[in-house]
């Protein structure tokens, strides 16, 4: 199901602000934020984001082609290792379970 | 035999489910077509003029995108999310569902045929 149109695409102001005074001052550093679902608008582009992925914060260097996503896009949640090995007997751990739904 | 869109030859069936042979028209923009040329959609395909095959065939080269334009405009828009690294694109890549499908049963469709793991519990034969 996609967002109303009547309402415009979700962007944190917070975090509009903080791109739109950066792109006036022409400094280029990066962003860190916690804003996964903040959607990535046109100004985003040529920035670095550091997105939280629940535990550390993955660099997104936002290009033309991500306008329209989300940030969390780009920031993957879950490490998946690989199953077990049983022959081998090589342990892929809690990490083989760690592809969920 | 009428030609429609490149390469599609549909022959004896009605108009409307003929159209539908080509990539990328289904019943509804088929039945659109069909409205916009002013064509019965309950005749047959071979029933049609040369003039009433021109008036589909320039409507559908100038409003829609069908057929191998098509396929490469889905294909391209898969490589750009493989590209971005989205998270979607690294479902295309793994072969699995991109819209947040359960995959710890069915999803047969992406992953293919079962693959048997030895030991698995709950697993048969």
């Amino acid at each position: 199901m996609s967002r109303s149109l009547k309402k415009g695409p979700y962007v944190d102001e917070k975090l509009f602000h903080k791109v739109e005074k950066m792109q006036s001052t022409g400094r280029r550093t990066p962003i860190k934020t916690w804003r996964r679902a903040c959607t990535i608008v046109p100004e985003f582009v040529g920035i670095t984001f550091q997105v939280h992925n629940g535990k550390s914060f993955t660099d997104v260097f936002v290009t033309e082609d991500m306008v329209g996503h989300k940030l969390g896009e780009f920031s993957h949640t879950r490490i998946f290792r690989g199953h077990t090995n049983k022959k081998e007997g090589i342990e892929g751990g809690e990490g083989a379970v760690a592809e969920g739904g | 035999m009428p030609r429609l869109a490149g390469v599609d030859i549909p022959e004896k069936k009605k108009i409307l489910y003929s159209l539908q042979y080509i990539h990328g028209i289904g019943p509804k923009v088929a039945a659109d077509v069909l409205k916009k040329c002013g064509i019965d959609p309950d005749r047959r395909a071979h029933t049609l003029d040369d003039q009433e095959l021109s008036s589909i065939a320039t409507l559908i080269d100038e409003s829609l995108v069908v057929e191998g334009a098509l396929r490469r405009q889905v294909q391209q828009d898969v490589q750009r999310l493989k590209d971005t690294k989205s998270y979607r694109g690294e479902r295309h890549r793994k072969g699995l569902p991109v819209r947040g499908q359960r995959t710890r049963t069915n999803a047969r469709t992406r992953k293919g045929r079962k693959k048997t793991v030895a030991g698995k519990k709950g697993v048969k034969g």
